[in-house]
């Protein structure tokens, strides 16, 4: 179930993940999403990831955002990646990330968001984490 | 851990400790396995003496070391001090020292090895500081001379984000990708079960009270050996951190432990025992020569 694009594989890979969808299912969120200069809209709903929309956005509403280099992702959904790429708040704190918006339901839900967009990379190894 | 083919006994044993710190009444909980050299293996902050099950059931340490740990108060099963829900709670040196000087007092643990990681391993300095020649040596986990906060420390107390919940999230990543899965979820869990309050109140510590950079040039290692190592996906405590503190410390080398994070001993137990046992075997063959200050020395 690979897609070529991380971001929009990410409903399919999410959503038949009950303990994730689980994990979630107190959330009501639109995440923006930016892969250098290349923004998604995570419509969040219940765990399930609703719609994903690739930009570019005329005048885009999200509750929190989430920016980071291509490469800076890239080294994130490697199967392992180095120390510094291997978390959100790793990058967060040497600032490959920036969280922006609204931070209540990223921390409130911190498990959720650091597995759900983490799963492009045991999809990238074939693997079922 | 590995499947177990029968119900099986480890041998680890419990029991509780009653002691006055700074004058209040405590009840502590102390873990312990072995026999020999006292090895006493101080938590991270917001977890407990769970951390070390690796350790506690190590037949090759058990054999040369009598393996201690205690749930700091507040942690764990050792309770807070009557009164708690009037104070906030905030780990503070003095309180730290003290606390672990207590315990060592309490259990006469004679020139015991002490063994901190995180707020332990930078626990270590203070101790070698202010009682380096009353232990045998002093061995820091994830161990710097202070850390700077990278995120809102509020985020973890507050009552409209469940606090085991923002805990174990804040920390998983600490722990290196490749950590058996079994192991990493335990290490969250020891997290999500901290109360309310708990790992804030050491952060505090960790990120303010603690910050030992101006005074780890002064560490004697003479005195007391000192053995700092750090796992390579430490982004809390860096290696570039343990390396620094190292460079400032006459005698002190860091050791960078591959494939491990921010909880060596927890994340991964076997891969840990690799890089300690050396460590260990090292101090347990130090000719009594190096430690014949004790005695003399000792308050």
């Amino acid at each position: 179930m690979l897609s070529a694009d991380p971001v929009e594989g990410l409903g399919a890979l999410a959503n038949d993940k009950a303990w994730l969808v689980r994990r979630g299912r107190r959330l009501d969120v639109t995440l923006l999403l930016e892969v250098g200069d290349t923004s998604y809209l995570l419509r969040i709903h219940r765990g399930r990831v609703e719609a994903v929309d690739k930009g570019p956005f005329v005048m885009p509403r999200w509750t929190f955002a989430l920016r980071a280099s291509r490469d800076a992702w890239a080294t994130f959904w490697q199967p392992i990646p180095p120390p510094g790429f291997n978390d959100l708040m790793a990058m967060i704190k040497t600032r490959a990330l920036k969280l922006e918006g609204d931070q209540h339901p990223f921390f409130a839900n911190l498990l959720y968001f650091k597995e759900l967009l983490a799963l492009p990379r045991a999809a990238s190894e074939g693997g079922t984490r | 851990m590995s499947a177990t083919p029968r119900p099986e006994l480890e041998p680890v044993t419990g029991r509780y400790l009653r002691l006055d710190i700074q004058g209040k009444p405590h009840r502590f909980y102390v873990e312990e396995a072995g026999a020999g050299i006292p090895l006493l293996c101080l938590h991270t902050a917001g977890a407990d003496s769970r951390q070390y099950r690796g350790l506690l059931n190590d037949p090759e340490t058990l054999a040369r070391f009598r393996v201690i740990a205690f749930d700091l108060p507040w942690h764990g099963k050792s309770s807070p001090p009557a009164g708690w829900h009037k104070a906030e709670y905030k780990l503070t040196s003095r309180a730290y020292v003290d606390t672990i000087m207590a315990v060592v007092d309490a259990m006469r643990l004679d020139k015991p090895v002490a063994m901190g990681c995180s707020i332990g391993g930078r626990i270590v300095l203070h101790l070698a500081l202010e009682h380096g020649p009353r232990f045998r040596a002093l061995i820091g986990l994830e161990s710097g001379a202070h850390a700077e906060p990278y995120y809102d420390l509020d985020w973890l107390h507050r009552p409209d984000v469940h606090g085991g919940e923002v805990c174990g999230g804040m920390i998983s990543g600490l722990i290196a990708p490749t950590a058996p899965e079994a192991d990493r979820w335990e290490t969250i869990w020891h997290y999500m079960q901290g109360g309310p309050g708990v790992f804030k109140g050491d952060l505090h510590f960790y990120t303010a009270d603690g910050d030992v950079r101006g005074r780890v040039a002064e560490i004697d290692t003479a005195k007391c050996p000192l053995y700092l190592l750090t796992g390579e996906y430490d982004y809390s405590c860096t290696p570039a951190d343990t390396r620094d503190l190292a460079r400032r410390i006459e005698g002190a080398e860091a050791i960078i432990m591959e494939g491990l994070g921010h909880f060596p001993m927890s994340e991964n137990p076997e891969l840990f025992l690799e890089y300690i046992r050396p460590v260990l075997a090292e101090i347990a063959s130090a000719p009594k020569a190096a430690h014949a200050t004790d005695a003399a020395s000792r308050v």
